[in-house]
């Protein structure tokens, strides 16, 4: 016996959907929100977790970041004019971590100090970085002119500054850049490299750098601005040394991060009365993201999942009405020949053919609200392949799963009693 | 599919033996049919008569293959088809069965060209051979201009020319009309008993179930039925 061909089956499936158009149209919109939801939250999840991971990247892997925080106690104690809150990394610790523990292979100490910058009338806000050549080894950025500091630098004190590109910008405008001698505070300081800045620092974590950082040796830092700031606050002065802001420290290997930080904070402890440090590690950060990121796959996937649920429930409902309606249609097929097998291919194309559009038409609508929440809400969306496919391949299997009762319905017909049927 | 093998030298269609059909009625059995002996030869016209509830439609059913016998033996061309499963009895009626009912039972989303094509559809002829083949029967029956038409804008005589055009398209051995002018003024009704003797002449072999005395003139052989018997043949 020859076989009816699949692309005959489909096209008159598609005929007598067309005879109701609108009741094909509305059935299909079960699925096309469902697909179009399901599209759309993975859009903007992904694009949520791509940026929060992307962030984390930056802050890079291998590293780990030890802060100088100040105590809760401190705080309180703030009232008191001449009080000097001394707390925070020092020098020695710096000296400490690279003796103790073995697996650091670079080790990075920051002083942050706020200065004015100023070249002539331009003047800009910065944050001084006082550090060492190895900074720009841990936190990779591009040179865009000149060179980054170097161990001479640090060995002779030297006057000299790294901008970023939007400190350059800012200071320098088109003018000469490399060779300028700019003022940080009171004191002059000779330009002598530009590196590009990472923009965009939000999220859990900040990266390191900013794109006002000012990058001079820190031991320049010291001996020019000293260990000792002076806050101003609402008619107190507050007197605080901090002598290491950050120190940042790389391991070679990612194995050997955790394990590293636990040793970094154990010795650190040690030395410390108070909590005054604290400790981060972008892998953590990043296990964690990537774990929080399948949490919300996972839900979405279910939110998703019901509302797919509920639009393969309105196929199922209009298809058995369908065939309800149909019945005497059914028997008069069946007197003619048709076999069980073929009446419940009918219907079976009827209902994937119904979901299945639905599915794309659901897919053009999820690829366009992201679209908009991209252009309206400037929120980062990520469509990918999986997103795309996902959803098709269910809106299918949402149709077979569906269709797949009414047609057995369909198919047990007694032709004898649906010919009957008025 | 089914293996029909035809039994050309006793030129018989269908010989029921002792052919029985026992329907549960809540606890009752009720015998729609109780031993039917008949043979139903080739190019043979037959009117089925009997009154409402003689069994004479629990026959066409059963020689229609819609419906298996509870006892005895159905040959079809000289095969027992009482044990054939669903499969094996709807491709008998593709291939062997045309049908005709009383309400015509056309599709109504289906034009008439459509309608007409169907049973060539499901023995997946292609598509140009099968509407050449449908408006040459459209033709056949008068209904060449009305092919794009749907049955809804047919009179009832045309929508049961429509209907023999379907049931002769797969061009089977047996047309069983089942009260195929119950719905017909008496004009258009000799119009179609016409039809019928026409194909009957042409070899076709034809079971018909009616009411009319007059119009079971045009069959050569009358069976009459009463309460699940034959209740007489009547032989011309």
């Amino acid at each position: 016996m020859k076989q009816i061909k699949f692309s005959r089956e489909l096209a008159s499936g598609i005929q007598t959907l067309l005879l109701h158009k609108l009741r094909s149209f509305l059935t299909m919109l079960g699925v096309v929100f469902g697909v179009g939801s399901v599209v759309a939250m993975l859009a903007v999840g992904e694009g949520a977790s791509k940026d929060a991971l992307e962030q984390i990247r930056k802050l890079g892997s291998h590293n780990i970041l030890i802060s100088s925080i100040k105590p809760v106690e401190e705080e309180s104690a703030g009232t008191t004019p001449s009080f000097m809150s001394i707390y925070g990394l020092t020098y020695l610790d710096h000296v400490r971590i690279r003796e103790s523990v073995s697996s650091v292979r670079k080790n990075v100490p920051v002083k942050l100090v706020r200065k004015e910058a100023r070249l002539g009338e331009r003047a800009l806000e910065v944050r001084v970085v006082g550090t060492s050549h190895q900074w720009f080894e841990v936190i990779p950025r591009p040179v865009l002119a000149g060179r980054t500091l170097m161990p001479r630098d640090l060995a002779d004190k030297s006057p000299v500054v790294v901008l970023t590109e939007f400190g350059a910008r800012k200071l320098l405008a088109t003018r000469h850049t490399i060779g300028q001698t700019i003022r940080l505070g009171l004191d002059s300081f000779t330009v002598i490299g530009i590196v590009k800045n990472e923009t965009g620092a939000s999220g859990a974590m900040q990266i390191p750098d900013r794109e006002i950082d000012a990058y001079i040796p820190i031991t320049t830092a010291r001996s020019y601005f000293g260990d000792v700031v002076i806050k101003m606050s609402a008619g107190s002065r507050l007197r605080e040394k901090v002598e290491l802001n950050q120190i940042i420290v790389q391991v070679d290997s990612l194995d050997q991060v955790e394990s590293a930080a636990r040793a970094v904070e154990r010795m650190l402890t040690l030395f410390h009365k108070k909590k005054d440090f604290q400790i981060q590690v972008p892998l953590a950060l990043l296990r964690q993201a990537e774990a929080t990121k399948r949490t919300f796959n996972i839900v979405l996937g279910a939110i998703a999942g019901i509302s797919l649920l509920v639009g393969g429930i309105g196929i199922m409902n209009i298809m058995l009405a369908s065939v309800t309606e149909r019945t005497r249609e059914i028997g008069i097929r069946r007197a003619i020949g048709a076999k069980r097998k073929q009446i419940i291919i009918q219907f079976l194309i009827e209902a994937v053919v119904l979901s299945f559009v639905g599915g794309i038409l659901g897919l053009v609508v999820g690829m366009a609200i992201p679209f908009f929440i991209t252009w309206f809400a400037k929120m980062p969306t990520v469509i990918t392949p999986l997103g795309i496919l996902l959803p098709l391949f269910v809106s299918l299997g949402i149709g077979i799963v569906f269709g797949l009762y009414p047609a057995a319905r369909a198919a047990r017909v007694d032709p004898i009693i649906a010919l009957r049927h008025e | 599919m089914a293996p029909v093998v035809t039994d050309t030298r006793s030129e018989t269609v269908i010989r029921l033996e002792n052919a029985g059909k026992v329907y549960a009625m809540g606890n009752q059995q009720v015998a729609a049919l109780d031993g039917i002996d008949v043979a139903f030869e080739k190019g043979g016209f037959w009117a089925v008569m009997g009154s409402s509830g003689s069994g004479k439609s629990t026959l066409m059913n059963v020689i229609g293959c819609l419906d298996r016998l509870t006892s005895g033996r159905y040959l079809f061309q000289g095969t027992d088809i009482s044990a054939y499963d669903d499969d094996a009895l709807s491709d008998i009626r593709l291939r062997y069965l045309g049908f005709i009912f009383q309400s015509f039972n056309l599709i109504p989303q289906l034009t008439v060209q459509r309608n007409i094509e169907l049973p060539l559809y499901y023995l997946g002829w292609e598509k140009e051979e099968s509407q050449t083949h449908a408006r040459h029967l459209a033709s056949l029956v008068g209904l060449d201009t009305r092919l794009t038409h749907r049955p809804s804008e047919l009179s009832g005589g045309q929508m049961q020319r429509v209907a023999i055009a379907r049931a002769l398209a797969a061009d089977p051995d047996l047309i069983l009309a089942d009260e195929p002018t119950g719905n017909l003024d008496t004009r258009t009704s000799h119009q179609i008993m016409a039809l019928l003797a026409s194909l009957h002449e042409g070899g076709k072999t034809i079971i018909m179930v009616t009411h009319e005395h007059d119009l079971a003139e045009y069959a050569r052989n009358r069976l009459y039925m009463k309460d699940g018997r034959i209740d007489r043949i009547e032989k011309r």
